[in-house]
């Protein structure tokens, strides 16, 4: 027994069952350890050993129930030895466990109601789904933007999730173009074959790696300018010489494949249809920086991607590619997959740290930083998983070969997220340095009324700019300079059809529902900005006194909350007041 | 925890506000705040408790950072040059002051209401007649006879989830729940604390800075509007139940105990209490 304390409540076998086999996957005996003298002091360390595997024991328990109930979160505590108040704490953190029991037969149909799905007709789906006798949730975004409005649907029973729309056969808008790097495997090797991905330079750059030894693929990496591409663009040499630097604790590296900002679909691509090449990118960071554990932390709303992800990295262990002295390395690494449940904030790398150590995903204070206390902790190189896949052409090619595309400051190419009022929506590769009117021509050109309104650049924690920065290219430099962001590459098009105000209002709404509630300026701020948002909806306009009012909300936002989710949750809806997109009354 | 009574061999100095202040490594700026005689605004924060800095009340400029830092939690580094009467230091505070009085009722909070007033927070800017504003309105929870949770005043500053967990009773009865302005502090499922691990120590309301956790004997009293403070005595002792030397103030009122606390700066305490100390006084009046 342990010394926690449980109500009365106990799980049912099917419960147990599901919690029995979600465990015993992950190598876990979830036999409760008989506790015979008090061998621990606090209780933090007392719970470290087992807690990480509370996510994955609550998902089983949803999957398997359709909720978490009180007896089966009082036997995950008594397993995991986690107070239960606790795992209630984190259960009722995420939108896809619920912590009541259903009131619905069956699966759970997600309907994405963010601003790609606004202006494709969310309403319109959910009605058909309705109309076939399922439960339709609405939620925030689905990252399937390009083939909005997107549905998500959360098995029950036992039954596995899944997205319809993966049924369709994946078409790349750019296959065939000879300058993809990134990309251009992407429609051409079968994502389930490691044969498939060897046949096209797989593990080519592992090997090299190896030959060139840490110091020097840390170096390439460094020389290339190579920064991320999960929205903060920050330095990856920089990063991976931290964690280098650190001895004498185990060291991770994370791929944060969370990908959560509306308008943000293409690491879920590029894990869905090159698996290995995430897997084998994550296995040289792990040789760069001596960490040996590697760990995907991926959104729950990806069943494909996840499932594709697991066999590659099943693959590459039987063929010797991960564990052990890794494909010959000399150096052992390994990949676990944990997957979160629906809560946006777990993308910011300190919550995700949380949430896959089995506490709520709120933010940590930085300092100090993850390249010294990450996961558990300790030392832990968190990439984006593009990041991660430029990193295989820098080792096989070179810095310079790298450098010859992009510019200066802003080397080699960027993945972007075409959605919204565009001819041909999806997945592109451009170098950098494309001008913003030169990438919607590449992709069919502005749709609906052809005339364009409005582009959000980098999602709902970038901003909007208007059809006058045709001519922005696209660089850090350049957008930076502009006001905007490239953020995580969401380029969202808006034609002169689109009632602004109802996309930017649903953008407030958003930040308000995915606010961790931590920090007062973030959990009262993106509530009193929805709030007035909707009053000006009501009314018509926005009078002086609420348009400061608006300025002063995000000042505070910006300056005191803990995490970016915070700091960015007012840009968009200053870029469309300022653009004039919202907020003025009717002329007609 | 405060270092009280440790000798640390080195000391760092940073400027506060134009003047030089040396502190022990490894103090924070908010001590060294308090060191300068600079009245910082803390909500979150406690001497007896780990800082969880989520309030971000005591925010402070730091040349080089971006964004503001939480003075209770960042480390005093030497040559740091801090900020806190800065505009943008008293925008941020009255903001967070002003959100806090927007949701929660604070009419119980007297530090908060003192800060309110000194940062010019006018928390009923946000609502019009025609559109109300969200706040938290829960009853009050009344469950036993030793203390009630009134979750319409909890600003959520975790300070009761610490004090019932790692900080001091490692008992994890509560812990929050739900996600943005809907999280709660909250048992399992909400069960009732007689249901729950809570072991009725009391230090969560030692902790709570805004009467959202309340001792029952002191409840009833504001109930029957019979609660007067400035009526009351406070006597220091020491607890009778056992031989650890917990010391008690307790406060009386028409000499009658109206509640236990302890000094949070007390060698055996740190401030919390057990069970006993905390509510076992009925014997003293012959009950």
């Amino acid at each position: 027994m342990t010394d926690i304390y449980l109500g009365a409540d106990r799980a049912t076998e099917l419960e147990e069952a599901a919690v029995d086999a979600a465990l015993r996957t992950r190598g876990v005996d979830p036999v409760v350890q008989p506790e015979t003298e008090r061998l621990y002091t606090s209780g933090r360390s007392r719970r470290r050993e087992r807690r990480h595997f509370l996510l994955p024991a609550l998902h089983a328990l949803q999957n398997a129930v359709g909720w978490i109930s009180p007896g089966g979160v009082n036997y995950v505590a008594e397993v995991l030895d986690v107070p239960p108040a606790e795992a209630f704490g984190v259960a009722s953190f995420y939108d896809l466990f619920r912590t009541e029991p259903p009131d619905h037969e069956g699966d759970t149909f997600h309907v994405c109601v963010d601003a790609a799905c606004q202006i494709a007709g969310y309403d319109d789906l959910a009605a058909s789904v309705r109309a076939s006798g399922a439960h339709v949730h609405f939620g925030p975004c689905l990252g399937q933007c390009e083939r909005a409005p997107a549905l998500f649907v959360q098995g029950c029973g036992g039954r596995p999730d899944y997205v319809p729309a993966d049924a369709e056969p994946f078409v790349l808008p750019q296959a065939g173009n000879p300058d993809l790097r990134l990309l251009r495997r992407i429609g051409v090797a079968d994502p389930e074959s490691l044969e498939a991905y060897l046949a096209h330079g797989g593990y080519q750059a592992l090997r090299r790696a190896g030959q060139m030894g840490a110091e020097a693929v840390m170096e390439a990496v460094a020389d290339s300018g190579l920064s991320g591409r999960g929205g903060a663009a920050f330095p990856t040499g920089v990063k991976w010489r931290a964690v280098a630097a650190e001895t004498g604790r185990p060291k991770h590296v994370v791929s944060n494949c969370d990908e959560s900002e509306p308008g943000t679909f293409k690491d879920r691509i590029v894990m869905e249809q090159d698996p290995f090449a995430v897997i084998e990118a994550m296995t040289i960071a792990g040789l760069a920086t001596g960490a040996a554990n590697g760990w995907i932390y991926i959104r729950g709303e990806y069943p494909l991607a996840t499932a594709r992800l697991q066999g590659a990295i099943d693959a590459a262990r039987a063929a010797g590619f991960l564990g052990e002295d890794a494909a010959g390395t000399g150096h052992d690494f390994d990949i676990a997959i944990w997957r979160g449940a629906g809560a946006y904030i777990c993308g910011e790398e300190t919550a995700l740290f949380n949430s896959l150590e089995g506490f709520r995903g709120e933010p940590r204070n930085k300092p100090p930083f993850p390249t010294t206390h990450g996961l558990f902790g300790e030392p832990t190189a968190i990439n984006n998983p593009e990041t991660l896949l430029n990193v295989l052409d820098i080792v096989t090619d070179g810095a310079d070969a790298y450098r010859s595309r992009g510019t200066e400051r802003s080397p080699g190419t960027k993945l972007l997220c075409l959605s919204g009022k565009v001819g041909r929506p999806g997945l592109y590769e451009v170098p950098f340095g494309t001008t913003l009117g030169d990438l919607l021509e590449l992709a069919g050109g502005v749709a609906g009324t052809g005339e364009l309104q409005a582009v959000l650049m980098g999602g709902a924690a970038g901003s909007f700019v208007g059809p006058d920065s045709l001519d922005l290219r696209l660089t850090l430099e350049d957008t930076r300079t502009a006001g905007t962001t490239l953020g995580s590459g969401v380029v969202m098009a808006f034609d002169t059809s689109v009632d602004m105000t109802d996309v930017v209002v649903r953008i407030a709404e958003f930040f308000r529902d995915e606010s961790c509630g931590q920090c007062v300026p973030c959990r009262v701020g993106a509530v009193r900005q929805h709030e007035t948002l909707v009053q000006m909806q009501k009314r018509g306009a926005l009078s002086p006194v609420r348009r400061e009012l608006i300025d002063e909300m995000a000042e505070v936002m910006v300056d005191a909350s803990i995490c970016g989710l915070g700091h960015t949750a007012a840009s968009a809806v200053r870029s469309a007041l300022s653009l004039g997109l919202i907020g003025e009354a009717p002329s007609s | 925890m405060t270092a009280a009574g440790t000798i640390t061999e080195t000391a760092v100095t940073l400027t506060i506000d134009g003047r030089p202040v040396e502190v022990a490594e490894g103090s924070t700026i908010h001590a060294a705040c308090v060191e300068a005689g600079i009245d910082t605004p803390t909500l979150c924060w406690a001497e007896n408790l780990t800082p969880v800095n989520v309030c971000r009340v005591c925010v402070v400029e730091l040349e080089g950072s971006r964004a503001l830092v939480p003075s209770c939690s960042r480390p005093a580094d030497d040559g740091m040059v801090v900020q806190t009467d800065t505009a943008r230091v008293r925008h941020s505070r009255r903001m967070v002051l002003e959100f806090l009085g927007s949701g929660v009722d604070l009419s119980q909070a007297e530090d908060l209401q003192r800060w309110m007033e000194a940062y010019g927070a006018d928390p009923d800017r946000y609502a019009d007649e025609d559109h109300p504003v969200e706040r938290v309105e829960e009853p009050v929870k009344v469950q036993d006879e030793l203390y009630i949770r009134d979750y319409s005043k909890c600003v959520l500053c975790y300070k009761c989830v610490e004090a019932c967990g790692d900080d001091a009773q490692h008992t994890f009865a509560i812990a929050v729940a739900g996600r943005g302005f809907d999280a709660r502090i909250s048992t399992e499922f909400d069960v009732t604390l007689p249901d729950s691990a809570c072991v009725y120590c009391g230090n969560c309301v030692g902790v709570c800075p805004t009467g959202a956790l309340q001792f029952k004997s002191e409840y009833d009293l504001r109930q029957a509007d019979e609660w007067r403070p400035e009526d009351q005595s406070v006597t220091r002792t020491v607890c009778s139940y056992c031989g650890v030397g917990c010391n008690l103030e307790l406060h009386v009122q028409d000499e009658r105990i109206v509640k236990v606390t302890s000094p949070a700066d007390h060698s055996v305490t740190s401030g919390h209490l057990c069970i006993k100390g905390r509510f076992g006084w009925q014997y003293v009046h012959g009950e």
